[in-house]
């Protein structure tokens, strides 16, 4: 096994990482779908939506590196941290579940990146500002798609309503996280009332029943996971840490 | 050194898109710019998705072709900003994607509107009697959709 780097985290170096780490982590989550979903559309789809997220990551880790300056690299950032070094959001670690839990993530945190990603486009960080004007177009995509996708199953049949219910309401106490205050950047909790009309808008078209907003889990941008994160990190780190350097 | 650069920009001109191999990455808007940066030719490109997996392959291929014109040397730079936008598509891209048989990108076609309330006219039959299968399809600028009045399904190069 290769020890892991030592990241310094200045302020703006946490703030790119935790962006990045969001991406990386959802990507890797939905590539893990490749080869597994429902139909052939959805495959492509779900393995496209991690591509795009995958390329967020990759922009914003060689930014953290260009910034940090103390030779690492978007793969030592990818592969050479562990669990409590990570700075995603909660919601994105939990497992896949069924197809309708896949699609209730997505949306939860589509609705909230959209937004996002369109207000850090007027940063003063010139480069994260090229950054977020490449996702908030990837990202309008990944709402539209699972918005569709939550009115489909949750105003669908028996079961698929059943399953996108449960779903909504496993992964609701992971949402109050996304709007914790950071120390820089765009304060999160400017963009809850958008956040809030469009999953009330998205699941009342669904038929669904919006949770009551109460415990919210928290822990994820200063590296506390749940016991999710680290079994997705073996897997994704496997073969760095078992053959280091190693290239295709 | 103006030669150099004209040079240099013919031989980028000349690379195409490893999807769409009718494109050149001109067409497509992809080739920004091409400079002198002190002693050295610089390409500028930008990719048209974040994960893009073509932009290692049409870096490489841009240093093959400047190789080929006799500038060995040469940078490809990636940059981010401005934001590659489908309007960049050339008249001469747009026409090429369509003989090619893939429909190109509606502009001013919403990216928020749900179930792709959109008109998309075949690239085989031109028939607006079309709709859409899969929002994401072969690649991720392109989106499934298939022509109800001959039959064929389609790519369509997706609004960015």
């Amino acid at each position: 096994m290769t020890g892991s780097i030592q990241v310094n985290e200045t302020p703006l170096v946490l703030y790119t990482l935790r962006r990045a780490d969001d991406a990386l982590v959802l990507g890797h989550r939905l590539s893990e779908w490749c080869g597994h979903a429902p139909s052939l559309e959805e495959d492509m789809a779900l393995a496209n939506i991690g591509l795009d997220l995958l390329g967020q990551a990759r922009a914003l880790y060689s930014y953290a590196a260009e910034l940090e300056a103390a030779g690492h690299d978007e793969d030592g950032y990818a592969y050479l941290r562990d669990a409590p070094q990570y700075r995603n959001l909660l919601l994105l670690e939990q497992p896949n579940g069924d197809f309708a839990h896949t699609m209730a993530r997505q949306f939860l945190y589509s609705a909230f990146a959209d937004p996002y990603w369109r207000a850090m486009t007027r940063c003063a960080d010139p480069t994260l500002a090229a950054v977020a004007a490449k996702s908030e177009k990837e990202s309008a995509y990944h709402l539209r798609h699972s918005s569709e996708w939550m009115i489909r199953l949750g105003d669908g049949t028996e079961e698929s309503r059943r399953r996108a219910q449960t779903a909504v309401d496993t992964l609701w106490p992971y949402t109050g996280e996304m709007f914790e205050p950071e120390d820089m950047g765009i304060d999160p909790a400017t963009l809850r009332p958008e956040w809030a009309r469009t999953v009330t808008d998205i699941l009342s078209q669904a038929t669904l029943t919006q949770p009551a907003n109460t415990w919210m889990h928290r822990g994820g941008r200063i590296g506390r996971h749940t016991e999710h994160l680290g079994p997705m990190l073996a897997v994704m780190q496997h073969l760095q840490r078992s053959h280091p350097g190693a290239r295709w | 050194m103006n030669d150099l650069v004209t040079r240099a920009r013919h031989a980028a001109e000349t690379v195409v898109d490893p999807e769409i191999p009718v494109l050149t990455i001109a067409d497509l808007g992809v080739l920004r710019d091409v400079h002198m940066a002190g002693d050295t030719v610089e390409v500028t490109i930008t990719p048209t998705y974040s994960g893009c997996p073509a932009m290692n392959m049409i870096a490489l291929e841009i240093g093959l072709a400047l190789d080929r014109a006799g500038i060995p040397d040469a940078r490809v730079r990636t940059i981010l900003s401005p934001a590659w936008t489908t309007d960049w598509l050339t008249d001469t891209g747009r026409r090429k994607l369509t003989e090619y048989g893939i429909a190109p990108p509606i502009p001013g076609s919403s990216r928020r509107a749900l179930f792709g309330e959109q008109t998309v006219p075949c690239p085989r039959c031109r028939s607006i009697d079309t709709r859409q299968l899969a929002e994401f399809a072969s690649t991720s600028c392109k989106a499934l959709w298939q022509c109800q009045a001959c039959r064929e399904p389609f790519d369509y190069f997706k609004c960015h």
